[in-house]
């Protein structure tokens, strides 16, 4: 039996090479490249992402356009589920399956849809120079404002498939239970619902922001390397649209993953406790 | 009931948000002319019919259905039996395949990217290769969500257990009892994983470039040479996510009906 146990364990050991090739010796020679210097060994490039107001700048964007999207994308998903609770169940699990759909779009297809709707002889531009509404008409898609419209895009389906259970687990009991006991629908929110589901939210909004964080296509296609964000500074100094600098893009995307850990711990975390709540 | 009318509001906007930029596209692809006016001037096959008399897009078809089937195909043969041998004979290590599917979450195209340069570029390996395995091991939530699922909705153990006693060989049990239970979450899993990487575009970008042009580096090219075929490649894009779609979610169902028996 033992041995027969053991003769099993030679399956996993492709699964343990490929790990091995692909993800953890590449990641390796990229901490390592990012400390040096033509062979030897030098913290410069650190040095020169923390002194650089320009790559800075680009972490501050990133991190912004990800933590509003995320919110956003969080605030109008909470309302969603709320609603959809009214629907039977087989109406839900129609409605996850489509916006699961809409999770495939993403990247440079969902960049160009939005051109279509936004850009510059876009349909609602259009539309809103018919209608005089100068405000609206300016609007630059290839901006902050215009990537973060397309950053919610993506971050919706995802928030959504991730609050669904969570919601899910809110029992109808509960709610009997609060009612009889004279409680509103807005203090059983506030009192035992919210609360229960405080650390699912947290999870499901550092996903979110991790998969903006290292989100690259829809922004490349957009703004090619104009707009400053780090997945867009890794992929400029990497690819040398000027010259490349794979060393220093080591060091930032280092330093990116360093953050994208932080993110995926803190979800892990607080998924673990919403599990222990319902 | 009363109060949920602030809520549906948020709900139509989600499902508002969520397709009209799809119907917007996909109206595009038939388009004659969209250029001055609010909704297109008329309706065309034109551009569907070019685009398909474009062999470059053709090609860039067939290199995205190799490349992403044959990662998916590498997974089915390397990365599932691993899961089945620990998740069934080794469960005290399964920690360690959820602390693999939090790592590739954690590390996305972009920065793999960078790892994938430095580690291979200038060792004479063919870059492609670097992506395919890349492709693997980033699909790894997927086929480990999908092979979990259905291990666990069948009761595998017992199963295997079962059919042991029964008279069945390791090799029997396993290949005539549980692969063909376990089979359509399985497949489901590989579809879902088939329509991520068909989506990529960094890793590719990047590491290769057009060196081996996909349809997502095929339509970056046509972004700004011509509107009317990059919405007809978007339109293609869409209908083939939605035919899988559709496939996994009756696959999902039926094994989940089978769990239910």
């Amino acid at each position: 039996m033992l041995t027969s146990k053991k003769q099993l364990l030679v399956w996993i050991l492709p699964f343990l090479v490929l790990v091995l090739l692909f993800f953890i010796v590449p990641l390796l020679y990229m901490v390592i490249s990012s400390f040096s210097n033509g062979g030897g060994f030098t913290l410069g490039h650190y040095q020169e992402v923390l002194t650089s107001s320009y790559i800075l700048q680009g972490f501050k964007n990133s991190i912004t356009l990800s933590a509003v999207s995320a919110i956003i994308a969080l605030v109008v998903t909470l309302f969603a589920v709320y609603a959809m609770m009214r629907f039977s169940e087989p109406v839900r699990e129609r409605i996850l399956m489509v916006s699961n759909l809409t999770s495939n779009f993403s990247g440079i297809p969902l960049a160009f849809a939005f051109i279509v709707l936004l850009g510059n002889s876009g349909l609602f531009t259009l539309l809103f120079e018919k209608w005089g509404i100068d405000s609206l008409s300016s609007f630059s898609l290839y901006s902050w404002g215009g990537l973060l419209l397309v950053y919610i895009y993506f971050q919706l389906p995802l928030s959504l498939m991730l609050l669904y259970p969570i919601y899910y687990g809110i029992q109808q009991q509960w709610k009997d239970a609060a009612a009889l006991l004279g409680a509103s629908t807005f203090q059983f929110w506030r009192k035992i619902g919210i609360p229960i589901m405080l650390p699912g939210i947290v999870g499901t909004f550092s996903v979110l922001f991790a998969n903006a964080m290292g989100a690259y296509a829809s922004a490349y296609a957009l703004t090619g390397s104009n707009y400053n964000l780090v997945a867009i500074r890794i992929g400029a100094l990497l690819s040398g649209d000027i010259f490349a600098q794979p060393e220093l893009a080591s060091a930032i995307a280092v330093l990116l993953g360093v953050t994208m850990v932080i993110a995926m711990l803190l979800s892990e975390w607080s998924i673990k406790k919403t599990r222990r709540n319902l | 009931m009363k109060k949920k009318g602030f809520a549906d509001l948020f709900f139509v906007f989600l499902l508002l948000y969520l397709f009209l930029p799809i119907l917007a596209t996909m109206l595009y692809a038939f388009a004659t002319n969209w250029n001055k006016t609010v909704l297109p001037e008329g309706l065309t096959f034109k551009w569907i019919a070019t685009l398909f008399q474009d062999s470059s897009f053709i090609e860039a078809f067939g290199r995205s259905v190799l490349l992403s089937g044959g990662a998916v195909l590498l997974a089915l043969l390397f990365i599932v039996p691993a899961i089945f041998v620990i998740v069934l004979y080794f469960p005290k290590y399964e920690k360690w395949i959820q602390a693999a599917v939090v790592m590739v979450y954690a590390f996305p195209g972009v920065i793999l990217a960078v790892g994938l340069i430095r580690a291979y570029a200038h060792i004479g390996v063919p870059m492609i290769l670097a992506v395919l395995g890349a492709y693997v091991i980033s699909i790894l939530p997927y086929i480990y969500q999908g092979t979990r699922n259905s291990l666990r909705s069948v009761n595998a153990r017992q199963l295997l257990d079962a059919a042991e006693l029964l008279g069945a060989s390791k090799a029997q049990a396993f290949s005539k009892v549980l692969l063909p239970a376990v089979y359509p979450g399985l497949f489901a899993g590989a579809l879902l994983s088939f329509s991520v990487l068909f989506g990529e575009f960094v890793l590719i970008n990047l590491v290769v470039g057009s060196r081996f042009e996909t349809v997502q580096i095929y339509l970056m090219k046509k972004l700004s040479t011509s509107g009317h075929i990059a919405s007809s490649v978007v339109f293609v894009y869409l209908v083939l996510m939605g035919i899988l779609t559709f496939i996994i979610s009756m696959l999902t169902k039926r094994s989940k009906g089978a769990a239910k028996v």
